[in-house]
């Protein structure tokens, strides 16, 4: 989903690249915080992945296949900052030397696909676990939950873009009805491949998962006791603040 | 660990092969961007748009023939607007205002004319930027980006996406490959089963690469930034030269306006 140049005017257009913007200026504080210098290689390499990802194709169902936006697995892979930052790497990648996506609109773009999707495919994650249990059960159905609400949501919030300063005098309430329709059923599709790589990630490295990572506790006390001395180390680097423990589970 | 052959659509052409090849990417950047502003920029009901948008278009293929952009890859860089035609279509049947009759079908004539402009507009500003993606080595447009004042962080983690792109396609491609000499053929959704844990594979290898890159770059005394390339003043004539898309584009729209 990238909008292309000429569907929302100048002023909408400059107003979104401004909240891109200033969401990346934060993003890019807070990742360097949450991951020192290791900022630009990790986030580098996790944007080739998504990149990578998005040009997979998935059978879907009933023979159609889908790719990925890779929001929502982004933030549960990598965290939210960091997650804003490799999509908006990947848009910008997308525009600038692929031509895909208008460099206009790349604000806009960033805004829906970076911002919206990372804020509800996290934002759901963590309700779930907070609400329901930490189990890894309620991690990948708060992930699936949050994937397949962001698609539908980045397009609500393209329809309100697109009434606000869209050029088209179109009745809101049933383009919204049909953008909601259909990035619904691709919603469907977005959170069963979600779930499925995000269990299979936290089936073998709990510990890279920033959504799941108190699940490594008790998961993986036998991989860091073998001296795994990189785990280790980029651990102490990762964990979130407060809950420094370098060994994971010392026992 | 070069990633020339995922992300080096100039390299094909050969650089240096136009005078639009051998501009600097910064000046190449902003005179696509303010093309594309002005092409935003255009009032879609204005009587005079038409004409506009063929001057727009006139403008953009002057570029590309100068800079010996083939019609096979701007027809290419076409396909990405694909889906977004679709809701453009769209617009015709669900806009208000005053109908049309058009093959037996009531039509909004204020939808046909925007439904109209957004396509002319989206094709407008996509052609431009595959003739810069077409002539500029994505290192070329990496510091381009990084005269332009991006973030140095961000300019760090695109090029480390740029360096590592081939590379991680290259591991998903040996996956893919691997599957089907297996007999594996992905048609239904019993199909995540095996495609999950191939993806997932493919990030803890992504993130393991990171790390290793990381550790990598500390012993050669990485301290937070990267060497940077030359920064060289651009002469004002390859400005000039590549602001001559977005003025000739403004003085299009400025006589529309005028005598329209």
């Amino acid at each position: 989903m990238h909008v292309p140049d000429g569907f929302l005017d100048v002023p909408t257009s400059a107003a979104t690249a401004a909240l891109a913007a200033g969401t990346v200026a934060v993003a890019l504080r807070q990742s360097r915080r949450e991951l020192d210098d290791l900022t630009a290689p990790l986030a580098g390499l996790t944007a080739c992945f998504v990149f990578a990802v998005q040009m997979m194709n998935f059978p879907v169902a009933a023979g159609t296949s889908g790719h990925l936006m890779g929001g929502a697995l982004t933030a549960a892979l990598v965290g939210p900052w960091t997650a804003v930052l490799c999509m908006t790497v990947v848009l910008l990648v997308q525009a600038v030397f692929f031509a895909d996506g208008g460099l206009v609109a790349l604000g806009t773009n960033v805004v829906l696909v970076g911002l919206v999707t990372v804020l509800v495919g996290w934002g759901l994650l963590r309700a779930t676990t907070a609400v329901w249990s930490r189990s890894r059960t309620a991690v990948l159905a708060g992930a699936g939950l949050g994937a397949f609400l962001s698609v539908p949501a980045a397009a609500l919030v393209f329809t309100a873009l697109f009434a606000a300063g869209g050029v088209a005098d179109v009745p809101v309430g049933t383009v919204a009805a049909f953008m909601t329709g259909v990035h619904g059923l691709i919603g469907l599709g977005e959170a069963a491949i979600t779930v499925a790589v995000l269990g299979a990630v936290v089936a073998v490295r709990p510990d890279l998962v920033r959504g799941a990572r108190h699940l490594a506790r008790t998961g993986l006390a036998p991989r860091t006791d073998t001296g795994r001395t990189d785990t280790v180390r980029t651990d102490t680097v990762r964990t979130d603040t407060g809950r420094l423990d370098p060994t994971g589970s010392a026992r | 660990m070069a990633a020339v052959g995922l992300l080096g659509p100039g390299t094909g052409t050969g650089s240096g092969a136009s005078p639009v090849h051998r501009l600097a990417a910064h000046p190449k950047l902003v005179a696509v961007l303010a093309f594309a502003l002005v092409v935003v920029a255009t009032p879609v009901h204005a009587a005079w748009a038409p004409a506009a948008y063929a001057g727009y278009l006139l403008l953009v293929l002057t570029a590309a023939a100068v800079a010996r952009v083939r019609p096979a890859r701007l027809a290419r860089g076409l396909l990405v607007e694909l889906p977004f035609v679709a809701f453009a279509l769209l617009l015709p049947f669900v806009s208000r205002g005053p109908r049309v009759e058009v093959l037996g079908l009531a039509l909004s004539a204020d939808g046909l004319a925007v439904g109209g402009g957004i396509l002319a507009k989206a094709t407008l500003s996509v052609l431009a930027a595959t003739v810069l993606a077409a002539t500029t080595e994505p290192r070329a447009l990496l510091r381009g980006l990084e005269r332009l004042r991006l973030p140095p962080l961000l300019v760090q983690i695109l090029s480390f996406m740029i360096r590592y792109a081939d590379v991680v396609a290259g591991e998903l491609r040996r996956m893919r490959v691997a599957r089907e000499s297996r007999g594996f053929r992905g048609r239904h959704l019993g199909a995540l089963r095996v495609l999950g844990p191939a993806v997932g594979a493919l990030f803890v290898r992504s993130f393991e690469r990171g790390e290793r890159v990381h550790l990598a770059m500390l012993s050669r005394g990485y301290a937070g930034r990267l060497p940077g390339g030359s920064s060289e003043a651009v002469p004002a004539r390859q400005w000039w030269t590549a602001l001559a898309l977005p003025l000739g584009a403004a003085a299009a729209l400025l006589t529309g306006a005028l005598l329209g």
